[in-house]
């Protein structure tokens, strides 16, 4: 991992993306940085969750969705028909909205996804349990409850338990998904503090409602409107010197 | 003002209250009145000859004052396991299928059909097992075919409606996010079927095999049709076999005196069974949800 920090990790081309007659992204371009925070804000429905959902290809979940373009990841199109998409997803993880810890043990959740890519090992298992509830500041709280239901934990720690269960499996990109919006301020605060940390060793893509937040914890930002990246660039430029009219309408509060 | 109003809208939903307790109370009363009468016709005999004659005796001559019933409980619950063994894989993968892995529109023609399934009358699955599946069992495996497991094979298949349309609802309320939850981490379909959706579905599940169960323990005629209804042991699957059910409806027409009454305690013994069977389910399924959290 001796990438160099501001290295391009993903490249998007002419990304365009339809769900049956309807297109949701309209040829979008695009280059996160390694190990940065890229936080993606806009109005409700403008596609930012979308094109959030075709860098790790969840979409592909959804019946009649179709994408166009290219989205290169490690020398890669993620589109080719040669992509190990288990990999592609192992490797690019993805945070959701409302936390969704399995009904499963706490140490179950963390596992989960090195038993899904064929580790069994026992000590290895603990270790990583150890290591991935480390990283999100959950041992200490949990270490005694490792067995109990994960569906026991608050709001804050299950969202904590959902990106140790990431980081578990290494990813190198984490995709969060408005990762705050179930939670109160004070955890919501918590959550941005844990995003700073883990900015050292990951990409961080966040898809945020928040404009604050945006402004608070991202390196950069981009703008989506109806399914157009209106622009993108350095959070503290975006924010202050706007360069196209929407984006600043959006940012003073006037629309959205 | 106000608070008269409140009073008139308590006494109303006290009335409703009230109202529905007693529809309530009298489906319990139903079971309650049922119950009563059984045991009250059953148990006399069972004690004037003892538990242990009914329980542990292998002869059912009622002519000649023997009631064992030892042959009848064992067939009840081959043939209930058998309809198990059968059934509840065939119906778990059906389900599975049809709520994972098939196309909505495959899925929404063949739920219904599986449906009608339940719709068929139980002498009809007699009768298909009478004309096809006895004479192949003993031509393919000996016997006189009537059996134990042409019996089993028939429950099997009359259980599946229950089996899968409970499986398939309760699969349905899982939660998608924790497929998503599952799949983002690279999880394949069936690794999250199989670690995430049927866990979080056990419950419900269990509940469906419970209750196919009591259909499989609870049927008659399909059964009396295939069975062979010999009131021995079996010896083996292939061998004719007789359930407490079809005890009770081959000879109550023209039982009289303690024999009727010894049909009763095999209807005490077959109620007794089915308590016992569903609180062993019922237990065994709060404990696996309790360890299901566990590792």
């Amino acid at each position: 991992m001796s990438r160099q920090a501001a290295e391009n990790i993903i490249v998007i081309k002419n990304l365009n993306f339809y769900y049956g007659q309807f297109q949701a992204l309209k040829n979008i371009n695009l280059e996160i940085k390694a190990r940065r925070i890229t936080a993606l804000i806009g109005p409700s429905g403008c596609g930012k969750s979308t094109f959030l959902r075709t860098l790790n290809r969840m979409n592909d979940l959804i019946e009649g969705a179709r994408a166009e373009g290219e989205i290169w990841f490690d020398g890669k199109n993620i589109f080719s028909p040669e992509t190990d998409l288990l990999e592609l997803r192992r490797r690019v993880g993805m945070v959701f909205q409302r936390p969704n810890p399995f009904p499963l043990s706490i140490a179950d959740n963390v596992t989960y996804g090195l038993r899904v890519h064929g580790h069994f090992d026992r000590l290895f298992l603990e270790e990583r349990l150890y290591w991935s509830l480390k990283a999100v500041n959950l041992w200490d709280e949990l270490k005694d409850r490792l067995n109990e239901s994960a569906l026991n934990l608050t709001g804050e720690q299950q969202q904590r338990l959902c990106i140790a269960r990431l980081l578990a499996v290494q990813p190198e990109v984490v995709l969060m998904d408005e990762p705050c919006s179930a939670l109160d301020p004070v955890a919501t605060a918590r959550i941005e503090d844990l995003m700073r940390e883990l900015r050292e060793n990951y990409t961080i893509i966040i898809v945020t409602h928040n404009m604050q937040q945006a402004a608070r914890v991202s390196d950069y930002t981009g703008y989506f409107l109806l399914g157009e990246l209106v622009e993108f660039g350095d959070t503290n430029q975006i924010f202050t010197s706007p360069r196209d009219k929407r984006t600043e309408d959006y940012i003073t509060g006037r629309f959205g | 003002m106000s608070s008269n109003g409140t009073n008139k809208l308590e006494k109303s939903d006290r009335l409703i209250k009230l109202s529905l307790l007693m529809i309530a109370l009298s489906a319990v009363s139903v079971l309650a009145i049922i119950t009563i009468f059984i045991f009250e016709q059953g148990l006399p005999i069972m004690f004037r000859y003892g538990l242990k004659h009914f329980l542990l005796g292998q002869d059912w001559y009622p002519s000649e004052k023997s009631f064992g019933l030892l042959p009848m409980i064992i067939g009840s619950l081959m043939v209930t396991f058998g309809a198990l063994i059968i059934g509840v894989p065939l119906g778990l993968a059906s389900a599975i299928f049809l709520t994972e892995f098939s196309s909505r529109r495959l899925a929404g023609f063949l739920k219904p059909v599986i449906e009608l399934l339940a719709g068929i009358p139980s002498v009809v699955y007699g009768f298909i097992g009478l004309m096809f599946l006895v004479p192949f069992i003993r031509e393919r495996f000996g016997g006189p075919g009537l059996s134990v497991l042409a019996a089993s094979v028939i429950l099997g298949i009359m259980i599946l409606p229950t089996v899968i349309s409970i499986t398939i609802d309760s699969i349905r309320a899982v939660p998608d996010s924790y497929r998503e939850g599952s799949m983002a981490l690279g999880a394949t379909k069936w690794q999250t079927v199989r670690m995430v959706v049927l866990p979080a579905a056990r419950s419900g599940i269990i509940a469906g095999i419970i209750l196919g169960m009591g259909r499989a323990i609870g049927e008659t005629m399909a059964v009396i049709m295939v069975a062979g209804n010999a009131a021995d042991i079996p010896g083996s699957v292939l061998a004719p076999v007789r359930t407490l059910t079809s005890n009770i409806a081959l000879e109550m027409a023209y039982a009289s005196g303690e024999h009727r009454e010894a049909l009763f305690a095999t209807g005490v013994i077959l109620f007794i069974i089915i308590m016992i069977l569903n609180t062993v389910a019922n237990m065994s399924s709060a404990k696996q949800r309790k360890k299901g959290s566990g590792r």
